[in-house]
């Protein structure tokens, strides 16, 4: 199962991408997420491990993950080691006046246990959908706050020089 | 022959030789009818047979991972389960996990609790639950063993928490499963503390783990205690209860060999951990402890209770 959300945001590429490579930011923005923890020696990077839990139905889901992909400042991937089988992916691509498209990607598979994995994949994937749009909302709203902090700061060095 | 048999299986499960089934019945009893207690007798060496060699290599996590989006459907849709505070248990190492138990013998709890632990710590962590000789030796059933179930005894405990394993336990057992309804929010472990001895004894950290919703799953009515002396259960099958409840498809269920759960609402809360030695100095008092988690517990279960609008829906 595929779910997918994007949305463009008012904030340059390289500030989203630092905000979502950032291990500690991310139970800041992503919905249903309960842990997010860094695994090993890497913070962040190729190879860099997390223990990730995400709240699906009954249960928290996930297990320990691994970064695959880290092509700065477009792709973000990572798949799962342990636990559900999944892959995540954040993909940012340059927008017209400085903003970001932004697109958030989790591809899940329930495997190995026929038809109840297949039935609970597709139960799960609303709320899956749900999470994820969410999860580019809090974005939004996280980067887009950051950035308007950012002008007040320098409006206000400007008028404290002058 | 019989006997002899029956001992050997039972240390062959762990059980000590000095069980309450090895133990000859009262002579009040033989009077009555000693072909009535020989057949009993029968029956006890029977279900001994059948409890199978507790072999903690039995639980297979492949199979556990298989078998968890069936569970997980179960405890999503048909109980809407809720697990609270996992991350009070230790991440790693051994942990004995206490829990009330609810729901009569298709233990609705158990089967939330267990999908909330596999899936947040993994299948790969070594997880054991004890359960009573008659659930492991129902036909059926065997599968429980997969799930890294294993026959209640101190020994098989041991084992398990030896072995760096998380282990739960249900003190209150067949005595507390079958409660009456009305009773569902009271903690009871009917004054077993040999899970605390234990946990003293391999010094490892308790985790209380509080349940409710499972006493909704039926109309429980009474747990048919003097029926099940009468039968002479306790001697024969371990078994103090012989429960009574308004249950599906029977209508009225005795004895409890199954039931169709109402789809209550079930929420497990996990409270802090307690290191037993930190808290209580170097050598408690195992009443002490007793009395402390079980005021612990009931105050996580009213609070549970005050938060519930409405029975079965919660």
């Amino acid at each position: 199962m595929r779910v997918n959300a994007s949305r463009v945001l008012a904030a340059p590429i390289e500030d989203v991408w630092s905000t979502v490579t950032d291990p500690e930011r991310v139970l800041g923005y992503m919905s249903g997420v309960t842990r997010w923890e860094v695994a090993g020696d890497l913070r962040s990077g190729l190879g860099a491990r997390y223990r990730i839990l995400f709240r699906v139905g009954a249960a928290e889901v996930g297990g320990l993950v691994e970064v695959v992909e880290f092509d700065e400042p477009c792709d973000f991937a990572w798949t799962s080691v342990t636990g559900l089988d999944h892959r995540g992916r954040w993909r940012l691509r340059e927008a017209a006046g400085g903003r970001t498209r932004v697109e958030f990607r989790l591809a899940y598979v329930v495997a190995g246990a026929g038809l109840s994995g297949w039935l609970a994949e597709r139960i799960a994937a609303p709320t899956v959908a749900d999470h994820a749009r969410r999860t580019l909302q809090q974005l939004d709203r996280l980067v887009e706050h950051e950035q308007l902090r950012a002008r007040a700061a320098r409006r206000q060095g400007r008028a404290a020089r002058s | 022959m019989a006997e002899a048999r029956t001992t050997t299986s039972a240390r062959r499960n762990g059980h000590e030789p000095d069980d309450p089934i090895e133990r000859p019945a009262p002579s009040g009893a033989g009077g009555t009818g000693s072909l009535l207690t020989r057949a009993w007798r029968g029956l006890a060496g029977a279900v001994q047979q059948r409890i199978p060699r507790a072999d903690l290599d039995e639980r297979d996590p492949d199979y556990i991972r298989e078998q968890l989006p069936l569970f997980w459907l179960f405890s999503s849709l048909w109980f809407r389960g809720e697990v609270r505070g996992l991350g009070n248990i230790p991440d790693e190492g051994p942990v004995l996990l206490v829990g009330n138990h609810s729901g009569g013998n298709m233990i609705p709890d158990t089967m939330v609790f267990t999908v909330a632990f596999s899936t947040y710590f993994g299948v790969e962590r070594p997880f054991y639950q004890l359960a009573h000789n008659l659930v492991l030796s129902l036909p059926g059933l065997s599968w429980l063993r997969r799930f890294g179930t294993v026959a209640a005894s101190p020994e098989n405990a041991r084992k398990a928490l030896s072995s760096g394993a998380a282990l739960l336990v249900y003190p209150g057992g067949d005595y507390e499963v079958h409660r009456p309804s009305w009773e569902g929010n009271r903690v009871d472990f009917g004054g077993r503390q040999g899970f605390l001895r234990l946990a003293l004894e391999q010094d490892v950290p308790i985790v209380p783990v509080v349940a409710i919703g499972g006493q909704e799953t039926a109309l429980f009515l009474t747990r048919g205690e003097r029926l099940a002396r009468l039968l002479a259960l306790d001697r024969v099958l371990r078994l103090k209860v012989l429960p009574i409840s308004i249950a599906l498809p029977w209508i009225v269920n005795v004895g409890d060999f199954g039931h169709i759960p109402l789809p209550a609402k079930i929420t497990i809360e996990t409270l802090p951990a307690i290191d037993l030695r930190a808290e209580f100095g170097p050598d408690p008092s195992v009443d002490d402890v007793y009395d402390h988690l079980i005021r612990l517990m009931q105050d996580a279960l009213d609070a549970l209770a005050a938060e519930r609008r409405f029975p079965v829906i919660g």
